[in-house]
């Protein structure tokens, strides 16, 4: 259905006389006439929409002489649905429309939160007097991870860094860094990295305690009924299960191992800072199994298989122990042992070496000898520092130490887990296949003089550090989940266990074949014949 | 992205931690219209960065008059010297969709098809060539993969004439902050699958000139879209979790839109696992 050409029927001019063809003038008359039955077409009312197509035309040729926009003719169409669009709106209405509160106002409210200043002269002096709690200079560290091209928005930065003051100022902090940010998929979180001054961290363990002990004590009870329920009914019992579950490995002290930080986390900038839980040998172990993507809500559960235990706080908080320990990095020699008499193994503590010399750039980047963790490696049990699980039991009850005892009778012992010591060079990293651990590269081939080295993490994508000079700096930025090669293979679940030992007496037995049974009734016969012939030998003696 | 739009958005996208140096940025703002005007491309699009473990590859694509046509793809290592990529053959793209691991960074790498597909590698050396596949090859098949599976634009952001032609929409004044919110508002920008199993009663209320392409909603696997609003609602980012890395950007009731991929150029095979 192409445009209507003058000469075909429909246009309303085909009526004799009047093909465009002709030279001569037609007569004004019969035009006029023409024109009219065009003009009456054009208003006619459509049946569909009340509108005419005379008034619609005059509306766009008037909307279009208003405005004038560029390359009318294209855009044509979209302009004659803006008129229908607009007859349907009314100028005049007697409701006057809710003021809409956008939540872009809200947001923008509480980032203006952010700036206020509180207190006044009386806090600066209290900041000299303690000796400042260390806020980092968060734009700082950005303006060197832009080198990279890695790092937010530098708004986003300067309120990440607002909100880290606020931070500060409302917990009792001793140091405090930003960590990175973890993305989700509805919300991201932004994660911050601190120590509490001494003695602050003890509420958390006191009411751990607490909970313990409840329960130990609902275990007892339990017993106690368990054993009045045996004495009442000995006789037809169900089998009792020999599982016992393996010995709870216990979680690290705070301030030592996976728990040497705490980390607050907030989804933007602005808004209030949650402290996460401290993470469990379990859930890191359960967490080097899964891979799921974060919600962004710290209550949401964690659906998989093996069953992660705890929500999404507990997750994160494992998978941010799991990071730091893989791929905090510092410049070698920069952290020297505190103590060069402890045994390697239990050097937890590491101070910063004055004595220490920023080797070149260009080395840094070339040999990834110049970088060394200085976080602890986490072991398979999912500590630091390993604990034998069968050692915590002593105390508990005599059942389980004459269990402990067949267990090890079977020789199932654990072996001690030794991990890499702590301020181990990068280079002994193992790659995966052909890909190796770390790629180091400098920020600028132009200018050699002022560039960064970058280190990028290859196992935890979206983990980086930078060095420059005595500065530098560990950063993450990524969705939280570690890099596997071939794709992540789930857990199968366990082999179904054994419901009863099966022994002599539940086996059942097969049935006797009938050559069986005709031989066992022979033989019986032969016994009884023998056994009367017997008989009568004796009754012949007497 | 567009070019020119390149240093307001480079911050609407910065949101995951990916961006680019003031080096490469600087570079780019030189390069690009450079290469617009030696290629004769009407319009140049930033397409983004794919990380290798020794190098990585920036790319740009350049559009024609009919946006909807093929584009033509180029990379460069250092953002300042640009080398097109030959759109490969379709068994050489079907090859290079099977290799797995991380891109090296060096466009002359070979890999061995071997591993791969050994008919593929027998096809190859009785037609006297070697079995390998260059990683350039793999790069062109990268992209238009990402393209073809995640590459998005805003609804109504482009107009299809009568005569076929994909152009820019300019009456297209950006979507409502409601319908920002929905994955209905958003198209893949490639030739469309699904739009012709859409019931009659749904392809009656289409808009022939602006619908024409598949929406997000029915996206396989469901929930493969990540939609946040940042900054209080005043940027709509859409991250995509099939491909790890590729951001899509809007801001509602403006005309400023765009996608770029700052990643390893590894698809997200786990997906399935992770939701």
């Amino acid at each position: 259905h192409g445009p209507y050409q003058p000469h075909e029927p429909g246009y309303g001019l085909d009526q004799s006389g009047y093909s465009p063809y002709e030279d001569e003038i037609p007569d004004p008359q019969a035009r006029m006439l023409a024109i009219q039955n065009a003009k009456a077409y054009l208003l006619k009312t459509s049946t569909r929409s009340g509108l005419n197509l005379y008034d619609h035309f005059a509306n766009i040729l008037t909307k279009v002489l208003d405005e004038q926009p560029a390359n009318t003719v294209d855009i044509i169409e979209d302009i004659s649905k803006d008129v229908k669009w607009a007859q349907f709106r009314k100028k005049m209405d007697t409701l006057r429309d809710e003021h809409l509160i956008l939540p872009t106002f809200e947001a923008a409210e509480k980032c203006k939160a952010l700036f206020v200043r509180e207190g006044g002269e009386e806090h600066e002096e209290l900041d000299e007097e303690m000796g400042q709690p260390s806020l980092p200079n968060v734009m700082e560290t950005a303006f060197y991870f832009e080198q990279a091209g890695i790092g937010l928005d530098k708004d986003e930065s300067y309120y990440i860094f607002l909100s880290l003051k606020h931070l500060v100022n409302v917990q009792p902090i001793q140091t405090c860094r930003f960590w990175g940010k973890i993305l989700g998929v509805e919300m991201n979180y932004i994660i911050a990295e601190v120590q509490l001054q001494e003695g602050e961290g003890g509420e958390e363990e006191e009411m751990v305690e607490g909970e313990e002990e409840t329960l130990v004590e609902a275990e007892k009870e339990m017993d106690e009924a368990e054993e009045e329920g045996e004495e009442k009914e000995k006789e037809a019992e169900p089998p009792k299960s020999t599982y016992k579950p393996p010995p709870e490995i216990p979680k690290e002290e705070n301030g030592t191992g996976t728990n040497k930080y705490i980390y607050f986390v907030c989804n933007e900038p602005g808004k209030p800072w949650v402290k996460l839980p401290p993470v469990t040998p379990a859930q890191i172990v359960c967490a080097r199994k899964i891979k799921k993507f974060f919600t962004g809500r710290l209550d949401a559960p964690v659906v998989s298989f093996p069953p992660f235990p705890g929500n999404e706080a507990n997750y994160l908080r494992a998978q941010i122990a799991r990071i730091s320990a893989g791929t905090h990095v510092s410049p070698t020699g920069f952290y020297q042992f505190a103590n060069e008499d402890e045994e390697e193994d239990e050097g937890d503590a590491y101070e910063e070496n004055p004595e220490f010399e920023p080797p070149p750039v260009a080395e840094m980047v070339d040999s990834l000898a110049t970088w060394a963790h200085h976080v602890k490696g986490i072991l398979k049990q999912g500590r630091c520092v390993w604990i034998n699980p069968s050692q915590k039991s002593e105390e508990n009850e005599e059942e389980e130490e004459e269990e402990e005892e067949d267990k090890e009778e079977e020789g199932e012992e654990q072996e001690e887990e030794r991990g890499l010591p702590l301020l181990t060079l990068i280079s002994e990293d193992e790659g995966m296949k052909n890909i190796p651990a770390w790629t180091a590269k400098a920020s600028t081939n132009l200018i050699p003089q002022y560039s960064v080295a970058i280190l990028q993490s290859n196992r935890w994508p979206g983990a980086y550090a930078f060095a420059s000079g005595r500065k530098f700096d560990n950063i993450y930025f990524g969705w939280g989940h570690k890099y596997s090669p071939e794709g992540h293979t789930p857990a199968l679940p366990p082999p179904a266990q054994a419901e009863y030992p099966s022994g002599p007496g539940i086996t059942e037995t097969v049935d006797p074949t009938v050559e069986e049974e005709i031989a066992f009734k022979v033989a019986q016969e032969e016994a009884l014949a023998e056994e009367e012939e017997e008989g009568e030998e004796e009754e012949v003696e007497d | 992205m567009e070019a020119l739009s390149l240093p307001a958005a480079l911050p609407l996208v910065a949101g995951g931690g990916a961006g680019l140096s003031p080096e490469r940025r600087a570079a780019l703002g030189a390069s690009l219209p450079l290469l617009q005007r030696d290629y004769r491309f009407e319009r140049v699009w930033f397409w983004g960065c794919i990380q290798g473990l020794r190098g990585t590859y920036y790319i740009a694509e350049g559009l024609g008059p009919n946006r909807a046509a093929p584009r033509s793809r180029l990379y460069s290592l250092n953002c300042l010297d640009w080398s097109l990529l030959t759109p490969g053959t379709k068994e050489m793209l079907a090859l290079a969709e099977q290799l797995k691991g991380r891109f090296q960074g060096d466009p002359s790498f070979e890999y061995s098809l071997a591993e791969i597909n050994a008919e593929a590698s027998a096809r190859l050396i009785e037609g006297g060539k070697e079995p390998v596949i260059k990683e350039e090859v793999r790069l062109i098949a990268t992209i238009e993969q990402i393209d073809k599976a995640v590459g998005i634009v805003p609804r109504g952001a482009f107009v299809k004439t009568p005569l076929g032609s994909v152009h820019e929409n300019r009456h297209f004044e950006g979507l409502s902050l409601l319908e920002a919110k929905k994955l209905s508002s958003y198209f893949h920008f490639t030739k469309p699958v699904n739009l012709k199993n859409k019931t009659l009663l749904e392809k009656a209320d289409l808009d022939p000139s602006t619908d024409f392409l598949d929406s997000l909603e029915h996206d396989i696997p469901q929930g493969s879209w990540s939609i946040q609003q940042e900054k209080g609602g005043t940027v709509v980012v859409l991250r995509s979790l099939l491909w790890l890395g590729l951001t899509f950007y809007h801001v509602p009731m403006t005309k400023q839109y765009g996608y770029v991929y700052f990643g390893t150029g590894e698809k997200n095979l786990d997906l399935p696992f992770m939701l």
